[in-house]
Formats: structure tokens, C-alpha cells, sequence
């Protein structure tokens, strides 16, 4: 789960570090008074909240150097759809605008945590390349990216902080100032469950402060049970309303672009289907994991939202009945076309525990079910749909 | 031979009692594994489908001498629960359970590290060997038992390259489901290593999907080590990148983690690489005629 700038912002004002000072607000008046009752200064930063990076050459982060400006700036952007080049092409909803002081930069440097796969471990990353995006800084300039691998068991070492430090080239007076901040911040990963916190840039100010002025933090989505504040914290209009009907109906859904609509068990088998419609020349609408115990209740939930994406002209399920048995399954697609009423063809394969017997329950249903023999023929019948249906 | 279990393998189940340790203990007890008991705290001394139910993992590995634990304990207890088995001197753990917060997993591995015990899992279907021993949640009949190792991220898949194996006739030696979670115990470079020694083990279906660097890993010691055909399929092709496709583990990053990167190291190895889901038995009997 990712975090808004603001509420990561939050979270390291909690654990001691500095940011700039701003005010979350909803609507320009209140950006107005943010600004001139609260901030002062003569300029401010305006910055839509949305989770995507690349904000600023969309446009959704300003600077402005008047109250006519903030007001301009806040109406422009509060309630439109900010696309960057992260979430095109649909763009995300701006709901919310963070105004911010305006501070005098002496330096921009980078710093991270992050959990490595690799080494399995969380990872430290710095360079003295701030505001740059970092897989440009590993590209161009490898030999500015520092790193300090973190002990699960020992967590961060003091020494840790002061390599980097040093490396970073702070002068001496803020070496201790820059442990105690790297300290704190890996005991709120750590803590939170984070599985990345990136402050792009870090800034040392010209009155030797060190800031963060962005800040981007993702969240676990396994221990969010542990994580109630945290939790608490979702936004769910930054997210596309199928995925999130999909997830409290207990399924995976990911839209994608394509007309092919995926309603399958397993998330490996899921994304196979989604290859084995390109590779025989459609595309697919989404990516759909049922579970493992796939239900009358969950195909029909999974059929609907699959259908509430007007994209799809075919739906292929693609189950491999395990544990699940085939004939279950084939009473779930029944009932569920049933309810639902569908409109494109319907292709089903089914393979695994009584896979005759789920077949003749199709068969005999009298709804025009297409039954595939294998996943090759089920591939191609469904691309043949869509293929008919362009014809 | 086989790998990891065989019919001498007794197990323990942990998360006994609940609906899915019951469902699975009974299936593969059905199946033949030598299922040796339980473990529930506060449920020790009960039988459960007439098994004995222990306490903790110290008391059931005293009182059986079981060599390999399954896990279905919900996914806030888990990594203790690994711990517990490991700590018990079992020396094969099977974690089923999904859903694991990572660092819990950064903890579990960082005190497998100095146990030596291995792990299989988390979030996978667990491990087989076609007649002898079945732990984890896998469709026990679609098996049959032959000469293809196959080790896999992903569940359904694994239970393609079975099926089309099966149909086939070239059977498999011992299946390994590694899970699909960024953090885990065995990895394809393991389960290749031995396969590469085992003699039943002709050759190998390797089943990857986006996400992290393992494959390519892979594709390098495949290069080195193993003289065995190898075949591979690589899921995801059409995934789009910075998404979670359902496994936490297949999440594409820029620049990294592609399947078709994947799928052009394992090629350079001199894998055959199955472009279908559909050709994973296809392209393993071409492996071994080559």
C-alpha cells in the first residue's frame, strides 16, 4: 500500500526528522489561509497528493509567489485527474494539496531504505545526486550510489550512518545531527513495515538544516493487519474501483488494456493465461486470481467485475481444479452467468479433479458456453471471439 | 531416488487442528505420507484423525522423531512457527501459508541461517514425491511417478507442468513448489543442485515468473553446474510493470525482473524455453532429445 507525501511526512516528524512546514487542504480558500494565516513567506510550494511519482513534470507540483497564484494554481489542480508518466493513461484523482513554506536549498542529496531481495536484507541507498530520478543516478553515474546493507538481527550501526555521512561529504558539525536522522529512520521502517521509504531530495538548507523535502513510503500489504494507523491511512480513490470491489470480494484484479476478459485460479496459471491470449494475437482486459477454493460466490463476484469493464468482448476461465473440484466449479460458472446475464462469449477450460463431470454440467446447463479442450484450444477460441466480434 | 522426501519422510503437522492442517493431514495421510502427529498449544495430549496432538514442536519431535514439519498456521504465528521447527531440530519445513508480513521472513531467515534446517515455502504448495510422500496441498492423483524434476514459483503452474508431464508418460522424480513470496527458504539454485545429483532425476522443468533476479541466478548455475536438460517457462510476459500481480513476490521493477530478460538468460544457458504455458511438457522431452 503506498502513502500519500503527507502522511509519510507525518510519520517522520513523528520520528524526529525535519520537513518543511505545510498544511494539508481540500479546497483553494483554505490553500489561501494556509498560506497567509499559518506559513507567511512570500512563496509557497503547491503539491497535488496523489500515489505516483513523476508529479513534477506533470504539472501537479508548483511553485507559486503570490496568494492569486496559490488560489490559481489549488483550483487548477484540486479535482482533476493528474496523469504522469507512472499511471497514463488514466491519470489519478487529485483530492488533496500539500502547501509548503518555501526553503533555501544549499545542497539536494538522495537517501533510501529499502528491502533488497537479493541479500534479503533492508539496504541503505544515498548519492550526493538528489532529485534525480535514482535508476537514472545507477545508469549515468554508478559510482554516486552509496550503499550500507542493514543485520535483520543487528539492524543499522552507527558506523553505518557515519560512511555515508562522510561520504555524502556533510561537514563534520552535522555527521551526529545525520546518524541520529538515518537511526530514526530505519527504526520507523523497520517498525512500520515498510518495504520502501525513499526521501528524494534530502536537503541540507543554507542555514545547515537537513530536511526532507519529498518523501515516498510503500507499505507492507501483508502486515497492514498489524498496522492500524497505518491502515488507516488508505486511500481508495487512488486505486481503480474494480481492483478495489476485487479485493473486498477476497479476489486479485488488476485492469489492464486489453479485450480479453481472465477469470483464473492461481496467480502463476493467471498471468500464463494473460501471455497465452497475447501470444495467440488478443490482448488481455485484466489479471484475476480466484484463490485456491474457488466458489459459486467468488466466480460470480469475479465475473461481474471482470463484465463492469465495458473493454471486454470474451471472458476465458481458466481453472486447474486441485483441492477445488472441476464439477463445483462448473455449478460456480452456471449460477453465476445465471445471475450476472452475459452478453460476450464465455469460454471455459477446465482441468483436474472430476473434469468429466464438471464438462457435462456445462454441457447440460444449456448456456452457450464454449468448453476448451486444452489451454491452447481455449487460447484460440477466445481470440477467435474477439476476433469475430471485431469482423 | 528423489529428492528433499521419499517414503521414509515422517512429518508433522503444524496448525493441526484448524480447517486446513485437518483438510490436508487427511489427504495426504490417504495419499501414504507417514503423518506422525500434530502440534496445537493448548490441544496436546488429544488424538486428532488418530494421530497423536502435541503441545509444541519439542514434545512431537521427542516423542515421533519426525524429520519434516508442514505449516498452516494464519500468517501472524507462521515465521514463529518456522522458527519453533527449526529450533525442534526438524530438518525439513514446509510453510504453506501465505500472506506472511516480509519482515518477519527477514527475522525467519536470518535464524535459519545458523540452524541449518531447510525451508520450503512460504506461500507454496509444498513439495512431492509421486507415491512416496505428498506434503502440502498439491492434487495428489495428478502425479505420476517418473524422471522429470520440477521446481516452481507458482502453484497452478507447477500443477500445468505435472499434468502435461503425466500425459506424457515421463512422470516426475520429486516436485518442489518454492513459493511466490520475495522472501523464502529453497531456491531454484538449491532444488537444481539437487536434482543435478539425484539419479531418478533425468531432467528438469524449471517454472519462474516475474520479479527479482532468481532466474536469471538460475540460468547462470545452470550454465556451470548442471548437466541435466533443462526446460523453463517464465509467467508474465504481458504483466504490466510497478504492479503486484497476486504473488508479493511478482512485482516487476524498472529495468528489472522482466520475464522476457528472464527468459533470454535461461535461453543463453542453453535451456529450452517453453514460450507457452501449454508446451512445458513439450519442451522438456525436447530438452532430453537434444
Amino acid at each position: 500500500m503506498n502513502l500519500h507525501e503527507y502522511q509519510a511526512k507525518q510519520l517522520l516528524r513523528e520520528f524526529g526528522l525535519n520537513t518543511p512546514r505545510g498544511i494539508v487542504v481540500e479546497d483553494p480558500t483554505h490553500a489561501e489561509l494556509a498560506a497567509t494565516g499559518y506559513l507567511g513567506g512570500e512563496a509557497w510550494v503547491v503539491k497535488a497528493q496523489i500515489h505516483s511519482g513523476g508529479r513534477g513534470k506533470a504539472g501537479g507540483v508548483r511553485l507559486v509567489k503570490s496568494v492569486a497564484a496559490l488560489h490559481e494554481a489549488a483550483a487548477d489542480l484540486l479535482g482533476k485527474r493528474l496523469v504522469t508518466v507512472q499511471n497514463a493513461p488514466e491519470g489519478q484523482h487529485v483530492g488533496q494539496l500539500l502547501v509548503e513554506e518555501t526553503l533555501d536549498i544549499a545542497r539536494e542529496l538522495y537517501l533510501s531504505l529499502v528491502l533488497d531481495r537479493e541479500t534479503e536484507r533492508v539496504v541503505v541507498i544515498a548519492s550526493s545526486m538528489g532529485g534525480m530520478e535514482i535508476e537514472e543516478v545507477a545508469q549515468t553515474r554508478p559510482d554516486q550510489i552509496l550503499r550500507e546493507s542493514c543485520d535483520p538481527v543487528l539492524g543499522l550501526q552507527p558506523f553505518q550512518c557515519r560512511n555515508l555521512a562522510f561520504e555524502l561529504g556533510l561537514p563534520t558539525a552535522q555527521i551526529a545531527d545525520f546518524t541520529r536522522m538515518l537511526t530514526a529512520l530505519y527504526e520507523l521502517f523497520t517498525q512500520s513495515d515498510l518495504i520502501l521509504l525513499e526521501i528524494n531530495p534530502l536537503i541540507v538548507t543554507r542555514d545547515d538544516r537537513i530536511v526532507a523535502l519529498d518523501c515516498k513510503m510503500m507499505v507492507d500489504d501483508n502486515a497492514l493487519g498489524r498496522q492500524k494507523k497505518l491502515l488507516d491511512m488508505r486511500d481508495d480513490s487512488q486505486v481503480d474501483s474494480k481492483e478495489i470491489a476485487a479485493q473486498q470480494a477476497g479476489l486479485n484484479y488488476i485492469a489492464l488494456d486489453g479485450e480479453i476478459g481472465c477469470l483464473v485460479n492461481g496467480a502463476g496459471l493467471a498471468m500464463a493465461t494473460m501471455d497465452l491470449i497475447q501470444l495467440h494475437g488478443a490482448k488481455p482486459a485484466n489479471f484475476l486470481d480466484v484463490g485456491g477454493s474457488a466458489t459459486a460466490q467468488t466466480v460470480a463476484s469475479a465475473l461481474k467485475i471482470i463484465l463492469s469493464d465495458d473493454k471486454v468482448k470474451a471472458v476465458l476461465v481458466n481453472i486447474f481444479g486441485g483441492i477445488a473440484r472441476c464439477d463445483i466449479i462448473a455449478e460456480g460458472i452456471i449460477s453465476a452467468i445465471r445471475e450476472v446475464g452475459v452478453s460476450v462469449p464465455v469460454i471455459v477450460r477446465l482441468e483436474g479433479t472430476n473434469v468429466a463431470l464438471g464438462k457435462e454440467k456445462l454441457a447440460a446447463s444449456g448456456l452457450a458456453v464454449i468448453t476448451a479442450d486444452d489451454l491452447t484450444d481455449a487460447a484460440r477460441r477466445a481470440v477467435a471471439a474477439v476476433k469475430g466480434a471485431a469482423a | 531416488m528423489s529428492i528433499l522426501v521419499d517414503k521414509n519422510t515422517t512429518v508433522i503437522c503444524q496448525g493441526f487442528t484448524g480447517k486446513q492442517g485437518t483438510f490436508h493431514s487427511e489427504q495426504a495421510a490417504a495419499y501414504g505420507t507417514r503423518m506422525a502427529g500434530g502440534v496445537t498449544p493448548g490441544k496436546g495430549g488429544q488424538r486428532h484423525l488418530d494421530l497423536p496432538v502435541f503441545n509444541t514442536m519439542r514434545e512431537a519431535v521427542r516423542a515421533t522423531g519426525a524429520q519434516a514439519s508442514v505449516i498452516y498456521v494464519p500468517a501472524n504465528y507462521a515465521a514463529d512457527s518456522i522458527m519453533e521447527a527449526a529450533d525442534a531440530g526438524i530438518a525439513l519445513i514446509v510453510c504453506i501459508t501465505e500472506g506472511i508480513p516480509v519482515r518477519d521472513m527477514l527475522n525467519v531467515k536470518a535464524a535459519m541461517r545458523a540452524n541449518g534446517a531447510k525451508l520450503i515455502g512460504p506461500n507454496c504448495p509444498g513439495v512431492i514425491t509421486p507415491g512416496e510422500c505428498k506434503i502440502g496441498i498439491m492434487p495428489g492423483f495428478i502425479h505420476q511417478r517418473g524422471k522429470i524434476g520440477i521446481v516452481s514459483r507458482s502453484g497452478t503452474l507447477t500443477y500445468e507442468a505435472v499434468h502435461q508431464t503425466t500425459q506424457l508418460g515421463l512422470g516426475q522424480s520429486t516436485c518442489v513448489g518454492i513459493g511466490g513470496d520475495p522472501i523464502k527458504g529453497l531456491d531454484f539454485i538449491d532444488c537444481l543442485a539437487l536434482f543435478e545429483a539425484d539419479d531418478e532425476t533425468a531432467a528438469i522443468i524449471l517454472v519462474g515468473e516475474i520479479g527479482g533476479t532468481r532466474e536469471e541466478e538460475a540460468a547462470e548455475y545452470i550454465r556451470q553446474h548442471v548437466t541435466k536438460p533443462v526446460a523453463a517457462y517464465i509467467a508474465g510476459r504481458t504483466a504490466p510493470v510497478g504492479k503486484r500481480m497476486g504473488h508479493a513476490g511478482a512485482i516487476m521493477a524498472a529495468g528489472s525482473g522482466s520475464a522476457d530478460m528472464k527468459m533470454r538468460a535461461l535461453a543463453d544457458a542453453g535451456v529450452t524455453v517453453a514460450a507457452s504455458p501449454a508446451d512445458m511438457g513439450r519442451a522438456v522431452m525436447q530438452a532430453l532429445q537434444r
